[in-house]
């Protein structure tokens, strides 16, 4: 059988409501059911091999790169877990079908219901850690969606929210748990995991561990002091309370603790937190849910209190108590789901949860009363109801226990004291709504349900006495495969009977019914007592701390983004000076072992020149014209300084960029104001900026002279060795272009591409206003192309165009290349525009730009995709050498078809970006709106 | 050598990153050209400083490491795209916004 099909029926079956709930509301719950009904058939199957000791795997890769399988498994635990969650989902789904009224989206219900199945049998058989990570967040959102369904409600949206926060902040401490699990043990897989108990002890992490993975589990399973968020999720449809606060959601909790419980307890920390967490919350689930009105409140605080005995049991050191955990899980669920959907029927037959309200319902619906009379019976812990079982294992657990030292015998105490509370809530429960008067002011008179709406309450009470009187029978053979799934090792004996003689727990068990029936007949004095205390509403409390959170992260959110461009690159630039200083602070000397290059008098002229450009960009930047001849001696000299150091192919594309940047500026400047006022900053933010300045100055100054004078480790020599035999060329830098990294060099033809496109739209429609004269009102110049000039370009243009292409096809053995020859030519092009205008070039070449672009873009392209057709991989380059008469012995590469392309795009980006621009300052620029 | 060299990135660095904190679009234009200036030769300096070493086989004796230049010299290309693509940006926003203030007029 594949065990895939388990979770992957329900996944399907959310679609299911939402395409059948046109077709009626029996129809839609019988196709419902449908699909989760034979995964629970499937599991019902693997029953045998399990028992058998047998743990059924699936796995399929997922992200194998990060240890992330779709892995599942079924043994004991998981699939006492499956039955739950599946059985009880199949009545909750019966139960749904009569308790939603007309107005509600039946559809919608049952997708998010199914959605949360999922979600939970996901976690309950993954095998893989962060597969379960997953499908623990899914169970946060979906029952988010199930309790936030009457999204009209503001009740039903604050519970929803706070739920959410509560379980995903969870989730992730969880997160970093399993993470840290995977890293201690090597391996994300659960089986794995589970064999690694000894390594996970003794990490240095431990501690770190156990309170993430405490934080998840215990959110989840709502424990003191998280457990504010169940009663609020009270305000979800009654079906989702049965189904997510009894079997579910917050046992996914406890099924943490039960799975990772071979591998985190056995240590002192363990058993302190893990009892002390589960006994205060057992007390005060207990307690507060003898003071609750509502129906529902009520059965929300006992249902935190048992989940506080599933804690304190696996806490307590002893195996026993570990089975005993296993069995009131299947217990709680059992009893709980009934009482939640007995709540649902008062609710939906009496229009009233409100226990003072809710009297004497015994005479209007007997039947229900019985059913739920027993349900309360078994959490109560009445001898022959399974409740009776499990609490009384916990009893004879409590008297073995060392935790506290001396202490210890507070334990069993506060756990009788636990269980008479218990007794008394479960008292309120049956006389207050079945007993005691007669109802009062109830919207509407009660009566009995319909009759399919009784059968999952029918189905569950029985097993609860069926469990309760026979529980060898009932479920020996599950509790024993789910309780050594939990152990992971052969069980201790231990007997289910329902009599054990007179010991130490009956006598507990009696003095908590003698306890609790005292208490609930003084309950007016009690009543009286807590009435004193102002109610606490974690709602309110919750809200107030949401807010704080909120306007606090609003402040600084609106410190950050001020909408202030300057703001952000400040930020910017303080960010990246803190990352780029701090590792400095390390470093304990700049300067490393490489010797250092001589100084002569050219450098020493160059650098000057470079430092008194750099300054006088700066100091004259409000002159703007001044700044651009200051920059462009910066430039200049930079490309100089290329060729100095041994790269010509840098010195000369540095050349020809500086030309087209320079005409570049000079273009924007006719449009931009030409001088900046020259007060354009505060004094304050001038040495500010400054102060900020000279730092990064000096961080990268440092940095760079730190890099310069250490040994050089570089991957080059494989370049080098191999561009001759395996690329075709003696010039490395070009090959690498081309060939060796060719397809970077793709990308970065792309992104030209792009900003060449980018301009040309936000050149398109500019609404720009064109001067009539420059600054200091001089008109321009009547004669706008020289004769001069022209006649020189025009004769220069064959020249130009001959060099580039000598450029290019040298550039495989010498400096140049496709690059380069494509500013050259397009530098060519360009100084025409400039000497003969817009309007004569456009009689003589009149060719969209961005056309030339796509063209060297494909070309570069199906040069690479050509090698496929050879099988070799993407861009693998192709030469031989060939002789003709009178040109002698040529080399042809396929890497030149490459350089073709990257030539073509260069011509056409640049020549896009000028001309365009160029244009707009003549008479032939594109008016607003197109033609 | 090799100070100086650091010496004159660490200014253009310095002049670049003033400018590019002014108010100006123009001013902040100009500043980005100079800190590509300084960044190129930056990354450019991981290959170490050579004289007379062109990574030409069969030219010299020493060869300097070809790798930062074939970076660089990509980088050089999209550099200017990138100061293009700013400064119509900043013409457009001059055409649209009606001033060539990086935040508008609110200095």
């Amino acid at each position: 059988m594949n065990l895939l099909w388990i979770p992957l029926l329900p996944l399907l079956g959310t679609l299911v409501p939402l395409l059948s709930y046109r077709f009626g509301r029996t129809a839609t719950a019988a196709l419902t059911a449908l699909l989760p009904a034979i995964s629970l058939i499937l599991v019902v199957q693997a029953i045998p091999a399990v028992f058998a000791g047998e743990a059924l795997t699936w796995q399929a890769s997922w992200i194998p790169q990060i240890g992330l399988n779709l892995a599942f498994h079924l043994d004991g635990l998981a699939l006492l877990f499956s039955l739950l969650i599946l059985g009880i989902g199949l009545l909750v789904i019966l139960y749904a079908r009569y308790y939603l009224s007309d107005n509600d989206h039946m559809g919608r219900f049952y997708s998010y219901l199914i959605l949360f199945m999922t979600a939970m049998l996901g976690v309950v058989l993954s095998n893989n850690l962060l597969q379960l990570w997953f499908f623990w967040e899914l169970t946060s959102i979906s029952s988010f969606l199930l309790i936030s369904f009457w999204s009209h409600k503001t009740d039903a949206r604050k519970g929803a929210r706070m739920a959410l926060t509560i379980t995903g902040a969870g989730g992730l401490a969880l997160l970093g748990a399993l993470i840290l699990i995977g890293q201690t043990v090597g391996s994300y897989d659960l089986r794995t995991v589970l064999a690694s108990g000894d390594v996970l002890r003794e990490s240095a992490v431990y501690p770190v561990i156990i309170v993430l993975f405490l934080l998840g589990a215990f959110t989840k399973s709502a424990q003191f002091p998280f457990h504010f968020w169940l009663p609020h999720a009270m305000a979800a449809p009654t079906p989702v309370s049965a189904y997510l606060h009894s079997a579910t959601m917050v046992k996914a909790g406890v099924f943490l603790l039960a799975r990772f419980y071979p591998v985190l307890a056995d240590t002192d920390l363990w058993f302190v937190i893990v009892s002390m967490v589960g006994l205060a919350t057992l007390l005060l689930g207990a307690y507060t849910a003898l003071f609750k009105h509502d129906l529902k409140g009520l059965l929300a605080y006992s249902t935190i209190s048992h989940l506080g005995l599933i804690t304190l049991l696996f806490g307590l050191d002893t195996e026993l108590a570990a089975i005993a955990a296993v069995f009131h899980i299947i217990n709680h669920a059992v009893f709980k789901a009934s009482l939640f959907m007995a709540a649902g029927i008062i609710d939906h037959e009496s229009g009233s949860r409100d226990m003072r309200q809710l009297n004497g319902l015994w005479k209007y619906m007997p039947y229900t009363a019985t059913l739920a009379m027993v349900a309360a019976a078994s959490m109560a812990g009445v001898p022959l109801l399974n409740g009776f079982l499990s609490k009384e294992m916990l009893f004879a657990e409590t008297l073995h226990q060392a935790t506290l030292g001396s202490l210890s015998w507070l334990i069993p105490l506060l756990a009788t004291i636990g269980g008479a509370l218990a007794v008394a809530y479960s008292l309120r429960f049956i006389h207050d709504v079945f007993f005691n008067g007669e109802p009062i002011n109830l919207p509407r008179t009660p009566h009995e349900p319909p009759r399919y709406m009784r059968v999952p309450v029918e189905i569950l009470v029985v097993l609860c006495l069926l469990v309760g009187i026979v529980p060898d029978f009932a479920v020996g053979d599950l509790l024993n495969a789910a309780a050594s799934a939990v152990l992971h090792k052969p069980l201790p004996d231990f007997s289910l009977a329902v009599w054990h003689g007179f010991n130490g727990p009956l006598l507990m068990s009696l003095l908590a019914v003698a306890g609790g029936a005292t208490l609930y007949y003084n309950r007016r004095h009690l009543f009286a007592f807590q009435g004193q205390f102002a109610d606490f509403d974690a709602k309110i409390e919750f809200e107030k701390g949401i807010q704080w959170t909120t306007e606090k992260a609003a402040v600084i959110h609106r410190w950050l983004d001020n909408a202030s461009l300057q703001r952000y690159v400040f930020l910017l630039i303080i960010f990246s000076l803190f990352v780029t200083a701090w590792p400095l602070l390390q470093l304990e000397n700049a300067q490393g072992s490489r010797p250092q290059l001589p100084v002569n008098g050219i450098v020493l002229v160059a650098a000057g020149l470079l430092i008194i450009g750099t300054l006088a960009t700066v100091i004259f930047s409000h002159l703007r014209l001044l700044a651009l001849i200051m920059i462009s001696i910066v430039g200049l000299i930079v490309a100089i300084a290329f060729a100095y150091f041994s790269a010509p192919d840098l010195a000369l594309t540095q050349l020809s960029v500086e030309v087209a940047t320079i005409i570049l500026f000079l273009l924007a400047l006719y449009f931009l104001p030409q001088k900046t006022p020259l007060r354009d900053s505060s004094p304050r933010r001038i040495v500010r900026d400054l102060s900020i300045a000279s730092l990064v100055g000096a961080v990268i100054g440092t940095l760079c002279y730190a890099m310069l004078t250490r040994p050089l480790h570089s991957i080059s020599e494989f370049f080098i060795a191999n561009s001759k035999t395996g690329g075709g060329g003696t010039n490395v830098v070009n090959v690498i272009l081309v060939d060796f990294r060719g397809f970077d060099t793709l990308g970065e033809i792309t992104v030209l591409a792009i900003a060449g496109l980018g301009i040309y739209k936000l050149l398109a429609g500019m609404r720009l206003y064109v001067p009539a004269a420059d600054s200091e009102g001089r008109p321009w110049a009547k004669d706008k192309n020289p004769m001069m000039l022209a006649l020189i370009s025009q004769s220069l243009l064959p020249l130009a165009l001959l060099v580039s292409a000598y450029i290019f096809l040298r550039g495989h053995n010498m400096p140049g290349g496709g690059f380069i020859a494509g500013l050259i030519t397009a530098i060519a092009l360009i100084q025409q525009y400039i000497a003969h205008g817009v309007a004569w070039m456009k009689i003589r070449l009149n060719f969209p730009y961005h056309w030339l672009i796509a063209a060297g873009l494909l070309l570069a392209t199906f040069s690479g995709l050509g090698s496929w057709l050879f099988d070799q991989p993407f861009l693998t380059t192709w030469f031989d050498y060939f002789s003709l008469p009178w040109i002698g012995k040529f080399e042809l590469a396929s890497a030149m078809v490459f350089d073709l392309g990257v030539y073509f795009t260069v011509i056409g980006a640049t020549l896009l970006i000028l001309a365009n621009l160029g244009q707009l300052t003549t008479s032939e620029r594109p008016l607003p709106g197109g033609k | 050598m090799e100070t100086i060299y650091a010496i004159c990135v660490g200014i253009m660095t310095a002049g670049g990153v003033f400018l590019v904190l002014r108010g100006y679009t123009f001013a902040v234009v100009l500043g980005l050209t100079l800190l590509s200036y300084a960044v190129n030769l930056f990354l450019f300096a991981s290959g170490r400083l050579v004289i007379n070493g062109a990574a030409i086989l069969g030219e010299s004796e020493v060869y300097a490491d070809p790798l930062p230049q074939a970076l660089v010299l990509t980088a050089i290309v999209i550099g200017f795209a990138m100061t293009a693509f700013a400064l119509i940006l900043a013409l457009r926003a001059r055409a649209d916004l009606g001033n060539d203030q990086v935040d508008g007029d609110n200095d």
